[in-house]
């Protein structure tokens, strides 16, 4: 794609929920007082009957998709993040995963680019709550088309799963006819020097920053893993062997993230490699303009081109 | 149909047998439930012990996931499993978990972290709605319980929503780990906030089978979800537990268990 048309991939999520409910009425989507905010408001219009809105109470939330998925609906129950994967952790964790119900959890306005609304709403810890829970599948699309794609995998697969989303819009980067198979990585870009491992919308920075260092010589090879859990080790652990060198650039707090899933499993391959992480370097950010805190907390290209000259120079 | 004076009474001896094998579990609040479960069980549920995934089974969900075992009793002795397997409870390689679990012929859902599962009923009741079947969903909460917010979300959203086809039991023994409910952190009045919500409720003796019953035909005519606000003893039936908070939780010596056996002739 030419990567110069912008979308927010929360847009992927309500395209695929009304081709998934026009084909199985079993589908029901929930939301929690943000439907014009996560774009459900799309489905209320369309399907009012296949549409819930339970207020603000995220907690409940969980608990009615829940309930629903236990007679054979499919539940996508949908909020920002903050309120989902924090607020409501036990009820996913106890209720949801513990029975392994088929409830699809959608995580809307992750990461830096929440921007002006602060630190209360720029969830950054949701990779970590999510990833670590038994049954649940974690998956990070990095725009529109793979949004939409990741939500119909998300209902073709049998059990729980966690998409998150940005507020932002953000450049198109793949298709809607890609393929997307949850736990299969994907090789963006083929290269010999450096492996840099990426998820989410931050991959359109990666992509600046690696045909900058192209042009000062450096072949980079990306990796989007659109699939956190579970991870596919296979495809991160064989271009490490080539390269030998290891970024990962995560929109995430350092902490539990993806460079933490990464890192957990290439610790068991047998593989020698130099490596560095990108990511939020254990605080609370600020309000302020998306572009800018992009910058200020170094997931610019250009931050991102002079980290990794740094990591390996 | 077996007396249900009789299966309570079984229940209560299960109770106590599996609690005292496993050497921990919570007699308490097990106890409290024994006559609701038998009604619910022997009579009023539409279940089917050789099929229970029927698609048109009645649900019932344990919220108080820590009265396993009355639960666990209530489905050995309607035939979803060997009563001689209560004797498993809490045991490694056992389907019966501390709390319950779906691997559990008859568990519809996990349970056990408080305050969860009035909101998987609304779903449950809400599924049902859309399909337009005629099934009920039962939820047994605790009174303790009822000091977790998430219960008053759900009975908002079934207020709200008229899920007429909900039902909760509300074990109202006024005892929680740490004392007496009124002293803790008094959930009352309940009835005037469960009235508040938009639901029906009827106050009862949980012990009284006949007003069990009526309590329950009652709300299977209701035009709102219903509340069974059922008055019980904590660790009814065995006198040494009776309304006595240490009794949540606590394994039985073998002194305890043959004392409280004796007495569930």
């Amino acid at each position: 794609m030419n990567g110069r048309e912008k979308v927010a991939n929360r847009f992927g999520y309500t395209d695929a929920l009304l081709d998934l409910i026009a084909k199985d009425s079993n589908v029901i989507v929930l939301d929690a007082d943000l439907a014009k905010s996560t774009t459900t408001s799309r489905i209320k219009d369309k399907y009012p009957d296949n549409f819930i809105d339970v207020g603000i109470a995220e907690q409940n939330l969980v608990g009615i998709a829940a309930g629903l998925s236990l007679n054979g609906h499919v539940p996508f129950a949908s909020t920002y993040a903050a309120f989902i994967a924090g607020r409501a952790f036990d009820q996913i964790r106890t209720t949801v995963c513990y029975s392994n119900l088929n409830v699809k959890l959608a995580g809307m306005h992750t990461g830096i680019t929440v921007g002006a609304d602060g630190p209360t709403h720029q969830m950054l810890e949701d990779i970590a709550l999510m990833r670590v829970l038994p049954n649940m599948v974690v998956l990070n699309p990095c725009d529109v088309n793979e949004a939409y794609n990741a939500t119909i995998a998300a209902y073709e697969h049998k059990g729980p799963v966690y998409i998150r989303f940005v507020r932002e819009a953000s450049p198109v980067l793949t298709s809607c006819d890609e393929y997307f198979v949850i736990g299969k990585a994907k090789v963006v870009r083929c290269g010999k020097d450096i492996t840099v491992v990426t998820s989410g919308q931050i991959l359109s920075n990666v992509i600046e920053a690696a045909d900058k260092l192209e042009k000062t010589g450096f072949d980079i090879e990306i990796i989007n893993v659109h699939t956190i859990k579970p991870l596919d080790i296979n495809c991160l652990a064989e271009s490490v062997r080539k390269t030998g060198k290891l970024i990962v650039v995560d929109e995430h707090q350092i902490h539990g993230g993806l460079g933490s899933a990464v890192f957990e499993a290439l610790a068991l391959e047998n593989i020698q490699y130099k490596a560095g992480i990108i990511a939020v370097n254990d605080t609370f950010l600020t309000s302020g303009h998306p572009g800018e805190l992009m910058e200020k907390y170094g997931f610019s290209s250009d931050s991102i081109v002079e980290k990794i000259k740094a990591f390996f120079l | 149909m077996q007396d249900l004076r009789e299966i309570t009474k079984t229940i209560r001896r299960d109770i106590i047998e599996m609690i005292y094998s496993a050497g921990s579990g919570h007699p308490g609040g097990s106890l409290s439930l024994a006559e609701i479960f038998s009604v619910l069980y022997f009579g009023h549920m539409k279940h089917d012990p050789n099929d229970p995934v029927m698609p048109d089974r009645d649900r019932l969900i344990l919220s108080k996931g820590h009265a396993a075992p009355v639960l666990y009793s209530a489905l050995a002795r309607s035939g979803y499993f060997d009563p001689e397997y209560l004797k498993t409870l809490r045991k490694t390689e056992s389907f019966l978990e501390g709390h319950p679990a779906v691997k559990t012929p008859g568990v519809e859902v996990g349970t056990g972290s408080l305050g969860q599962g009035l909101s998987v009923g609304c779903g449950v009741a809400l599924s049902f709605k859309k399909r337009k079947t005629p099934q009920k969903v039962y939820v047994i909460l605790g009174d303790g319980e009822l000091q977790e917010g998430q219960n008053w979300e759900a009975f908002m959203f079934a207020g709200h929503n008229r899920l007429n086809n909900l039902i909760t039991v509300i074990d109202l023994n006024d005892l929680q780990i740490d004392g007496k409910v009124t002293e803790v952190n008094s959930i009352e009045p309940v009835a005037d906030k469960i009235r508040a919500f938009k639901w029906n409720f009827e106050l009862i003796d949980g012990h009284d089978i006949a007003q069990i019953k009526a309590a329950f035909e009652k709300a299977a005519a209701s035009d709102r979800p219903f509340a069974v606000i059922a008055k019980t003893v904590k660790g009814k039936g065995v006198s040494f537990m009776e309304d006595r908070a240490e009794w949540h939780g606590k394994p039985l010596s073998k002194g305890d268990y043959e004392k409280a056996m004796a007495e569930l002739i």
